[in-house]
């Protein structure tokens, strides 16, 4: 299953054969380069590592310069490894392209989630707060009792307990998007639906690990 | 020279015009989606609405007049609302503009308007839903009379 680095561009609509609007996003997907090809032998394991996003050769570290200058690449912004098998086929320097996912149907799209801050108990775990009203004070999106009392457990608050706390900005896969256009001319990926992360986030796609009717 | 501080606003994405520019890329994937032969149309205009109906395996145009009511977005999810009264009840019906259902849009009239979206049509019943254009506006009601609505009474003379 190929794979590739890109970035997310945004959302927008398309119209199916029935007529029907359909939510999409639009990737900008490579063209990346591959940097290093990990096997088993030399590595422990068998991977691809691609580079997507030029960046300038000045604010390329010494030690990153040398690595990228090994496989003969230009110094890039987003650095990723695929785990794949069949390695082989690929060359370090070589180009990696969307032209790959030709005839893929299904891909499973990797970003980073917008951060939330520190968010409370209602918008990161989808508690119900407490009532409006009926003598409610300042306690409208707290959560209720978290523990009742330090006994068999031998604590007060059980492991695990959903609080407040920090939210989003975590690596998350959307799985099983449709791959619905793909535009070798300029580098993009229409896929069916959302992906994580920001507009102009970075995001890996790759073939479809599990199988399955697509999400949507 | 130093910049102010906080982020260097980016090129692609900076506003223009108070509207978000798309990248690039977007709307070239958009550009697929667009119906080009999309009349310009404003808020207030009446408008014909031609939208493809099937019926069994057979599809039919079904046209739906009424007042344009709100337009929002930009680029292919751009959407407008069309308010009419049918039978003594407002109905309004929203569509994506580049929507292949919508066969034909068609400019009635145009109304002079100074709101970007007409929901206060929505308080009012009979005459005074009407709106004021080159020459008299009649609004879905249909009767005939002196400008009026909008908080505007001059008429533009054609």
């Amino acid at each position: 299953m190929p794979a590739i680095l890109g970035r997310k561009l945004g959302m927008t609509s398309a119209f199916d054969d029935k007529g029907r609007q359909v939510p999409v996003t639009v990737i900008e997907a490579g063209p990346c380069q591959v940097l290093q090809v990990k096997t088993p032998a030399a590595d422990g394991y068998a991977a691809v590592q691609l580079g997507f996003a030029e960046k300038p050769a000045r604010v390329t570290t010494r030690p990153l310069a040398g690595h990228f200058k090994k496989s003969g690449a230009t110094p890039k912004r987003f650095v990723r490894e695929y785990r794949t098998g069949d390695a082989s086929r690929y060359q370090p320097g070589q180009a990696v392209t969307v032209a790959e996912f030709e005839g893929v149907p299904l891909v499973d799209v990797i970003g980073v989630t917008k951060g939330r801050g520190f968010a409370g108990v209602m918008k990161r775990h989808r508690f119900g707060g407490q009532p409006a009203s009926h003598g409610t004070e300042r306690k409208h999106r707290s959560s209720g009792s978290i523990g009742e009392g330090a006994g068999i457990p031998g604590r007060a608050v059980r492991r695990g307990k959903r609080m407040a706390g920090h939210m989003g900005r975590e690596r998350r896969t959307a799985e099983r998007l449709k791959v619905l256009k793909i535009d070798a001319e300029a580098n993009l990926l229409v896929v069916r639906g959302s992906v994580p992360g920001p507009n102009g986030g970075y995001v890996m796609v790759r073939g479809a690990r599990k199988a399955g009717p697509p999400k949507a | 020279m130093r910049r102010p501080r906080g982020r260097k606003p980016n090129q692609e994405t900076r506003l223009r015009k108070g509207r978000t520019m798309k990248r690039a890329g977007i709307q070239r994937i958009e550009a697929a989606y667009l119906v080009k032969d999309r009349p310009d149309f404003h808020i207030g205009d009446t408008v014909d609405v031609g939208v493809r109906i099937m019926e069994g395996d057979k599809e039919r145009v079904q046209v739906f007049t009424g007042v344009v009511i709100a337009r929002r977005g930009h680029g292919a999810p751009e959407t407008f609302s069309v308010r009419r009264i049918v039978a003594g009840e407002g109905v309004e019906r929203t569509w994506p503009l580049h929507c292949p259902a919508v066969s034909f849009i068609r400019v009635v009239r145009s109304g002079r308007v100074r709101r970007a979206k007409l929901t206060y049509l929505r308080k009012r019943v009979g005459k005074a839903t009407r709106l004021v254009e080159e020459r008299r506006e009649l609004g879905e009601a249909g009767a005939a009379g002196a400008p009026e609505g909008a908080g505007a009474t001059a008429a533009e003379a054609t």
